[in-house]
């Protein structure tokens, strides 16, 4: 054990005896290169194996460890001790969604939201396996950001709008949505358009600009959802001109 | 045994960073322009009375230094929503040259603050003229 | 205990082979009623973390028998040559097939795709995606299954033993995390694809989740594990966590450099290095692009001469991408620089990367045929899981994420044709066992006066496994890693948990697999212990050379009643390509088989 230690206030919560939340504090070895991830398994080990948690990779690319760092979204396998040190640092589940127990959340939502965008490439034609489909670099280049989301939710707990309206999509499933549609492969975005088009699609956001923020692989999907807005209504106007389906 | 527990969302969320705070201002300019606005109709009625009583007392209104207040406010409240708009373009509209993104400074000027001093110099160049 | 959830095929985990395999069948019939199984959330699986790129052969200066035969010549002669032919082969399709599926591939201005050089291949053939290939691979892969809402998913479901009756398997008892239930998931063929286990050592690339869980459930139901005395050490992971730098950071470019600066793999057998600036620098099977095992193998013995860097994590070398310029690293390796720049504290840009050894994979795994059968009637086997084998004593980066396409579409196939001739399920009777199952679990939960907590449990065992049998081994390592292991596993008995409850039990799910990550690491250093010969990744100090003689045959452990495995051999399948010696160095090879 260092000489130096720093607290953890974690957040518990344990569904089989708590009827509430409490927040526990954990005295934690300092070391400069630990992250909170570090911090949360060394308490594991040693001090509580009842606190639950969810992580895998620790290299920031899996999603799974999103938790509330002093009120912020933040990968907790990205985040060092480093930063807070010597103050205290508060551990919480993410907010905007239900919690199963301790840091561990409710994704369930999540995952629905995400099945209703068609997040894959709609052809309408099959193609044989022999053939690439061509995309140049700048097409790939179009969309490439967007592919980047790691599903890690930051986002969605950084979104004041899914408080007032939960059944919004959310930043994470319209980026992800529009990704597809600006791939030069698909064919889908009519398809997609219904639900991106509804109130709970993209008109559910007010430009907090907080997901693009807090995502840590750089997604943007404030821009996402704005370009999509943009896409949305012209296509509206389209339809409007054009009864006869020639859009 | 499952009984997952909705947490509140913090009521205070917009004073809880800079970001939230920025953003509600953004949109509390709204409400500044929306007042002017109903100044705005409100003159327009007046002037369509066409007497010259009321063009007078409207004059005076519009001088009273109250008047004048609530019109600077509405125009620093417009300024700002129009300059968090124009840094909002390249979100809105990205453009790529090839693969590059043009830069996100370029497309501001482009699409926001080259026309917007374009046509101000226009008006002030047509009112001073 | 609630009634038996079931299915036509249960697969079991999420990442890319199970994955592949799900689509597979949904494809194939969608009357077929198909689960998967996973413990995470499936886009939180290990594969999510594989950088560097697939290889498949696609370009015209490229053959399939030059891919043949660097798969051949890099697993030391290991794999079965006629598995290595059907992946080849079925390679490229595969990657199509993804590409046609949405995967974002790097691509030539032309609009086809880009390929770039790996280690121990003659040809650049590996398709990639910028450094984050396995990503985007199984993003890809998870979001095309969402299409299929006929395939069930149990997210967050822990498989805990496979349900074997009248000599079949016919399914899995599984816990439902968030409830804490054992439940009797019954299919009539049942796809293990639950990826490697790295974990069994403390210094891996390896995620928490790969502690060998499907491994364990097909050993302890009699299945053979096959070759798993050859664990793959990566040459280049940060000090430290481990965490990997992608080996296209030296197909790019990237050089290798001791405490000199000198271009130390020169001296090993690896060729000549060329200038950085030369046009033909990277050479293909040369230098930093050789294979794996030899380059880990070339770090330690530069460690002896102590020619090594010291680091507070241990020695280390360093990776020298520099000369690439920041525009080149961040169009072709921006994750290398986001993991350099967080978790070493350096720009690759402007500093090199200090970099070691590391365990990255398992070229061992589950006995399977060419079909990925196992030899229990009704369980099959793919992915990091399996061993085919293609990968033999070492394999060559970029052939494993294609692996998991080729024989993960396989899987499918095979397990859908055995599901139409295979008999009714006997619910009954694996209703019982999963029942068993329930009863052992609730005792492991509620049991009291323990007195081993799982960390020092699982930090015996990394010792044991790092000490003894790590890169270099001999008789007695291994035999104190056997003893060690065997006095672990005894002390498994007296493990006491600290939470009794059942939702989302996460303590309780860290002992099974503690307990799935000692079998197999018992497995590993008894299978090591037996092959008296080196050959790969498996170098025995005490028996330097390779030994054709005895063994050009695959390993085999068996799991005894309490006592150390059985270790049998099965010969090597040889078809075109007779064992000869590997040569690197960017000399001439004759690829072409017989």
């Amino acid at each position: 054990m260092p000489e130096q230690t720093i607290t953890l206030d974690v957040f518990r919560y344990r569904p089989d005896e708590d009827e509430r939340s409490t927040i526990q504090s954990y005295d934690v070895p300092y070391y400069e290169h630990w992250v909170i991830l570090d911090a949360l398994n060394w308490i594991k080990d040693h001090v509580d194996g009842t606190l639950s948690f969810r992580w895998s990779c620790r290299m920031g690319v899996c999603g799974s460890c999103g938790m509330m760092i002093n009120g912020d979204p933040k990968l907790t396998c990205a985040a060092f001790l480093k930063d807070y040190f010597p103050r205290a640092i508060r551990v919480e589940p993410l907010v905007n969604f239900p919690v199963e127990r301790d840091l561990v959340i409710v994704m369930d939502d999540f995952m629905s939201k995400l099945t209703s965008v068609k997040p894959w490439l709609i052809r309408d034609d099959t193609r044989p396996m022999e053939e690439e489909l061509l995309q140049s670099p700048s097409q790939l280049a179009a969309y490439k950001q967007f592919s980047m989301c790691i599903n890690c939710l930051l986002c969605y707990a950084a979104c004041p709008e899914l408080d007032g309206d939960p059944d919004f999509l959310g930043p994470a499933a319209i980026a992800l949505a529009h990704r597809y549609n600006l791939d030069s492969r698909d064919q889908g975005t009519a398809e997609r358009q219904d639900i991106l088009g509804a109130e709970e699609g993209v008109w559910g956001c007010a430009l907090v600009g907080e997901c693009t923020a807090v995502c840590p692989k750089n997604v943007d999907p404030a821009g996402a959802i704005q370009q999509a807005k943009v896409a949305v209504t012209k296509d509206w106007y389209k339809r409007l001109l054009l009864p006869w389906g020639k859009r | 045994m499952r009984k997952p527990l909705v947490q509140p969302y913090p009521k205070d969320w917009f004073l809880r960073t800079r970001a939230y705070r920025l953003f509600m201002l953004r949109e509390l300019t709204s409400v500044c322009i929306a007042g002017y606005l109903v100044f705005m109709l409100w003159w327009l009625y007046q002037l369509g009375k066409g007497d010259t009583e009321s063009f007078r007392s409207l004059l005076s209104i519009a001088k009273h230094p109250v008047s004048i207040g609530l019109h600077t406010i509405a125009l620093i409240a417009a300024a700002w929503h129009s300059i968090t708009w124009f840094n909002l373009t390249p979100l809105v509209m990205p453009m790529r040259i090839g693969e590059d993104r043009v830069p996100n400074v370029v497309i501001a000027i482009a699409m926001g603050y080259g026309p917007w001093l374009a046509v101000s110099g226009f008006i002030l160049w047509a009112t001073l003229r | 205990m609630s009634d038996a959830l079931q299915h036509d095929i249960v697969i079991v985990g999420g990442g890319g082979a199970g994955l592949r395999a799900a689509i597979a069948l949904a494809e194939l019939d969608p009357t077929l009623s198909v689960a998967v199984v996973s413990k995470v959330y499936p886009m939180r699986s290990h594969t999510v973390a594989a950088e560097g790129g697939a290889a498949a052969v696609i370009k015209d200066n490229d053959s399939l028998d030059a891919h043949c035969y660097d798969t051949i010549s890099g697993s030391d002669w290991l794999a079965d040559q006629d598995a290595v032919e059907l992946f080849v082969r079925e390679a490229p399709k595969e990657l199509i097939q993804l590409e046609h599926w949405g995967c974002p591939w790097n691509r030539e201005p032309d609009g086809h795709v880009a390929v770039r050089p790996f280690g121990g291949m003659n040809i650049e053939r590996t398709w990639f995606a910028a450094d984050k290939t396995g990503f985007h691979m199984l993003h890809t892969l998870f979001q095309t299954l969402l299409k299929y809402d006929e395939v069930v998913r149990y997210d967050e479901w822990f498989a805990t033993k496979l349900l074997v009756a009248d000599g079949r398997c016919q399914g899995v008892a599984a816990i439902e995390l968030r409830t804490g239930q054992v439940r009797c998931i019954a299919a009539k063929a049942v796809i293990l694809s639950t990826g490697g286990a790295g974990r069994i050592f403390p210094f891996t690339t390896n995620g928490a989740i790969k502690t060998g869980d499907g491994m364990a459930l097909a050993y302890r139901a009699g299945v053979p594990l096959k070759d798993m005395e050859f664990v793959q050490y990566h040459p280049t992971g940060l000090p430290g966590t481990g965490i990997l730098i992608t080996e296209a950071a030296r197909s790019e470019g990237g050089v290798l450099l001791n405490k000199h600066g000198e271009r130390y793999l020169s001296n090993y057998d690896l060729g000549e290095p060329l200038d950085v600036h030369d046009p033909k620098h990277p050479q293909m099977r040369s230098m930093e692009l050789g294979p794996r095992d030899r380059l880990s193998q070339a770090f330690v013995k530069e460690h002896e001469k102590g020619n090594t860097i010291d680091s507070p994590f241990g020695d280390v070398v360093h990776l020298d991408i520099r000369h690439l310029g920041e525009k080149k690293i961040d169009k072709l390796l921006p994750f290398v620089r986001e993991l350099a720049t967080n978790y070493a504290g350096i720009d690759p840009v402007h500093e090199p990367i200090p970099v070691r050894p590391v365990v990255h994979y398992m070229m061992g795994g589950i006995h399977t045929d060419i079909n990925t059968a196992t030899p229990l009637p009704g369980l099959y086997a793919v992915g990091e899981c399996a061993c085919i084998s293609i990968n033999g004593a070492n394999r060559l980066g970029s052939n494993s994420l294609t692996k998991l396409l080729v024989f993960g579409a396989r899987a499918g196939k095979a397990a859908a044709q055995y599901v139409g001739g295979c008999g009714a399920i006997s619910v009954a009777a694996i209703q019982s066992q999963a029942v068993d199952e329930q009863v052992r679990i609730t005792a492991l939960l509620n049991k009291t006066g323990g007195s081993e907590r799982i960390v020092s449990l699982r930090t015996d065992m990394y010792h044991a496994m790092e000490s003894g049998a790590g890169i270099f081994r001999d008789e007695s390592s291994l035999k104190r890693t056997c003893e060690t292991l065997a006095e672990v596993r005894g002390r498994l008995r007296d493990i006491q948990l600290d939470d009794r409850s059942n939702c989302f039990n996460t303590e309780l799910i860290a002992a099974l697999e503690l307990e799935n990550m000692i079998d197999i690491a018992n497995a590993v250093a008894h299978s090591a212990l037996a092959r008296t010969e080196s050959r790969g990744s498996h170098q025995r100090t005490d028996f330097p050379d390779r030994d054709d003689a005895n063994f050009l045959k695959h390993s085999m452990a068996y799991q005894t009643d309490g006592g150390p495995p059985r270790i049998e051999y099965l010969d090597v399948v040889i078809t075109r390509w007779p064992p000869a010696e590997r040569v690197y160095g960017a000399k001439p090879v004759e690829t072409a088989g017989e």
